[in-house]
């Protein structure tokens, strides 16, 4: 069984009026499938109010599936029991990085999640110690959370899910509220622990240029998953994805419109450095 | 009409621990209907620049003269500068408060003293020009989506008629489309109504396709200040300072240094696009 | 104006009151307090001094820093004298124009002021001392017989870190909002006191909104990361008594016992 596992997952939220009558149902998930396994880097895009935070929210159990079945963990997510062991072992980092520190010691926030689960005292310290290294934020573990950036934040809040030793971390779109060096911070950090750690990590994002790293794609749109596939072959469909109302890196447009112009350039183009080598030996 | 800044200098608590030279003799000179951008990492100064720009915060010393009066004098309208240069905020669908769409874009004409009769025709045409649906005119701002009650936020500054209208980041946290249609908006209003645009950005291909000219902020310092392409021109000296230049101008150095004789300075990607297809197409004819 | 109160401030120094348990501070200062408004006579009042120098000395902070936050309650402090110094009923000492100051009236203005004075300085020196995190922790646990009656300690001393935590967002979250609407030509100055309340409108209205949905954030995070209330919860840093708390608590007793002694015999 994979690390993850979802059969026709369904959300609806239910709009009442005033008295409480039902007023009419949105459905945020409708029908969605995912596999993913142990280790890797998923991205799922979407434009906002596709129903991808609403996916994420069910990878912790924060919401409960109106239909269908999640797995995580080899876990059934609907069973009540399952519910603390499925949230110790899918942490979240969520979009506002103010709204989700806790204490006002960093240390002390990021030893909030081992605090909730029992863990020793000890064992506390060592953990948070390790997690604070493992985003590069160690020096700063007796500041206050007020005085840091936007990145340095995030990095604590995913330090701050890292301590509860999870084996699989969703973000919630952790770098929209972000400028372009604190997204940088933060990606760095999530790769390295995807790389080092074997952490499995599912970014939810509407920035393409970060989805280039991950290994494999969701794109979802209207509360479905309409495309999936490795960054690339994701990438080549230019037009679909404009459709989803996204849209692709410059570079990746850049080589599309050429390609169209009728340079042959290969299809898929991701980074720089390929469309260069690409072009070079074209002329 | 023009805003002048004069040795701008603001000094944040000064005399006090927490001390911080925020701006340091900025002078600039900003045009009547001119695209301007401002770039420059977090805590560069950008936004209190822009603060300065209607008297939110005044300066700690240095001048600043709008059509040529000095601002700071005693008998100069500051009300009255409020809306002439409009000042949209990041995230600025946080100060939506009144209960109706309508009503909140009334309430900045409603400040400048505007009978009713007239404000609500401000805020009519304020919320056309920002391209939403009547439909949700006397809706609560708090049921739309969030591209769209930034929307109504802009529009709530339009309604007080500005000659310069200042946005900073209006783009954060939107999806692409959410993005290029609030920049397509812009853009408009800057061509139909000649209105002048300051926009505060992180991102270098925005500015680099919107913008006439840049204006990089560092250190409390204007750092650079030209057209994008010869402020992207310097783009080592933008990477020591933690910013960097679009995408395609690297893509273009790149097939300089391997002999391609593409125009090493294009920032946009029809730029790019188009003296790449020239290079083929002169290789092809020799 | 808000800054210059200390009273609240944590001032960062290493001493040994620093380095003391919260819960020992507390019950020094509930201890010192009482004896404040007990103590009868010059010998008491001796006492009482030599506590308090005592403990500002122990604490390392600049006596300048302490008296600073005096200036906070200046007003209250005249009021509170002249009050005792022209209402008091007793022996005539002197009269200006229809005003009869009597004597027991200027002891009790002395004693009151003094006694209003030592109880801020005594006060702040606890919270000058103890970071506002250490002073929820220690009265989360001293308090922790209390859950036995079902009072939810663990849930109230949570309320009060978050609490101090989104103090300086809500507070930078405030200028924001009214520098918009100043933007916008709102007007938070002039006018009568009825303008001025409802210039408030587009100031409250998007704060609060503001606060509820950092709220609603802030409890999904909390949940994600397992938070379930205060049982079977562990402490990164658990209080526990050390020897210097042990002697304090000593000291603490040896005060007391004097105080009574003063107050018995005198």
């Amino acid at each position: 069984m994979n690390f993850i596992e979802a059969r026709k997952l369904v959300h609806e939220y239910i709009r009442r009026d005033e008295e409480g009558n039902v007023e009419g149902i949105d459905t945020a998930l409708d029908g969605v499938d995912l596999d993913i396994r142990q280790g890797e880097f998923i991205a799922v895009l979407g434009h906002n109010g596709s129903g991808k935070s609403t996916l994420a929210k069910h990878l912790n159990v924060l919401l409960e599936a109106s239909g269908g079945t999640l797995w995580v963990d080899g876990k059934d997510t609907t069973k009540e029991e399952n519910l603390w062991d499925i949230r110790k072992n899918a942490g979240m980092v969520f979009q506002n990085p103010d709204n989700q520190i806790i204490a006002s010691v960093v240390e002390e926030d990021v030893a909030f999640g081992p605090e909730n689960i029992g863990v020793p005292t000890d064992e506390i310290w060592k953990r948070v110690e390790n997690s604070l290294k493992s985003v590069g934020m160690i020096q700063y573990r007796e500041h206050s959370p007020n005085k840091l950036s936007g990145g340095q934040k995030q990095r604590v809040a995913i330090a701050g899910v890292m301590a509860m030793e999870p084996k699989c971390i969703v973000l919630d779109e952790p770098t929209a509220m972000l400028d372009p060096n604190g997204r940088k911070e933060v990606l760095d950090a999530v790769e390295r622990l995807n790389k080092e750690k074997g952490v499995t990590v599912i970014l939810i994002t509407h920035y393409m240029e970060e989805v280039i790293r991950a290994d494999r794609v969701y794109v979802m749109d209207k509360g479905k998953v309409v495309m999936q596939g490795t960054p690339r072959s994701i990438f080549s469909q230019v037009e679909t994805l404009k459709s989803y109302r996204l849209d692709v890196p410059q570079i990746t447009l850049l080589a599309y419109e050429l390609r169209k112009a009728g340079l042959e350039i290969p299809e898929g183009i991701l980074t720089r450095q390929e469309l260069v080598d690409a072009l070079c030996q074209l002329y | 009409m023009s805003i002048i800044l004069d040795k701008v200098n603001y000094v944040y608590s000064e005399k006090t621990a927490y001390e911080i030279h925020a701006l340091k003799d900025v002078s600039l000179k900003i045009e009547d209907g001119e695209f301007i951008g401002i770039i420059g990492h977090t805590g560069s100064g950008k936004s209190t620049l822009i603060q300065h720009l209607n008297g939110l915060v005044k300066a700690t010393s240095g001048g600043i003269y709008y059509n040529g009066q000095d601002i700071y004098d005693e008998d100069f309208n500051m009300k009255e500068l409020r809306g002439k240069v409009g000042l949209v905020f990041q995230y600025p669908e946080h100060q939506l408060f009144e209960t109706t769409i309508f009503a909140d874009v009334c309430f900045g004409p409603l400040n400048q003293g505007l009978s009713k009769k007239d404000a609500e025709l401000r805020a009519f045409t304020a919320l056309r020009s920002v391209g939403l649906p009547e439909e949700y005119w006397y809706q609560s701002p708090f049921e739309l989506s969030g591209g769209q009650k930034r929307r109504v936020a802009i529009a709530g500054v339009l309604a007080m008629k500005p000659e310069v209208l200042v946005l900073d980041e209006p783009t954060a946290g939107l999806d692409p489309q959410g993005r290029d249609e609030i920049l397509d908006q812009v853009a408009k209003m800057h061509e139909e109504l000649g209105m002048t645009i300051i926009l505060v950005s992180h991102s270098m291909e925005d500015v680099a396709k919107y913008v006439d000219r840049l204006i990089v902020m560092n250190h409390g310092s204007v750092m650079l200040d030209g057209t994008p392409r010869e402020v992207f021109h310097y783009y080592r000296e933008l990477e020591e300072v933690g910013l960097a230049a679009p995408q395609v101008t690297y893509l273009m150095h790149e097939l300089r240094k391997r002999g391609i004789p593409v125009d090493g300075e294009a920032t946009t990607l029809e730029e790019a696009k188009a003296s790449i297809l020239k290079c083929f197409q002169e290789r092809k004819n020799r | 104006m808000i800054r210059d109160i200390t009273i609240g401030q944590y001032y960062p120094a290493d001493s040994v009151v620093h380095r003391l348990d919260p819960r020992v501070k507390l019950m020094a200062v509930i201890l010192y307090v009482i004896s404040l408004f007990t103590f009868r006579g010059i010998w008491g009042f001796v006492l009482v001094t030599l506590a308090l120098a005592g403990m500002i000395k122990l604490s390392k902070v600049p006596f300048r820093f302490m008296v600073k936050g005096l200036k906070a309650i200046v007003i209250i402090l005249l009021i509170t004298a002249l009050f005792n110094l022209f209402l008091t009923p007793g022996e005539t000492w002197v009269t200006v124009w229809k005003l009869t100051i009597t004597k027991e009236g200027l002891k009790s203005a002395v004693f009151m002021a003094i006694r209003l004075i030592y109880l801020i300085l005594g006060t702040s020196t606890l919270t000058l001392t103890t970071t506002p995190n250490q002073l929820t922790d220690g009265m989360e646990k001293a308090l922790s017989p209390f859950n036995k009656i079902h009072v939810p300690v663990h849930e109230v001393a949570m309320m009060m870190s978050i609490a101090l935590r989104f103090i300086p967002i809500l507070i930078e979250e405030t200028d924001k909002i009214m520098k918009a609407q100043i933007a916008r030509g709102a007007d938070f100055e002039s006018g009568n006191l009825m303008k001025k309340a409802k210039a408030m409108v587009p100031l409250l209205v998007p704060l609060f909104i503001s606060a509820f949905r950092r709220a609603n954030d802030l409890a999904l995070a909390m949940e994600a990361r397992c938070y379930n209330g205060g049982a079977g919860r562990t402490k990164m840093k658990p209080l526990k008594y050390k020897k210097a708390d042990l002697a304090a608590y000593g000291i603490m007793l040896g005060y007391i016992v004097m105080v009574i002694l003063l107050r018995v015999l005198l």
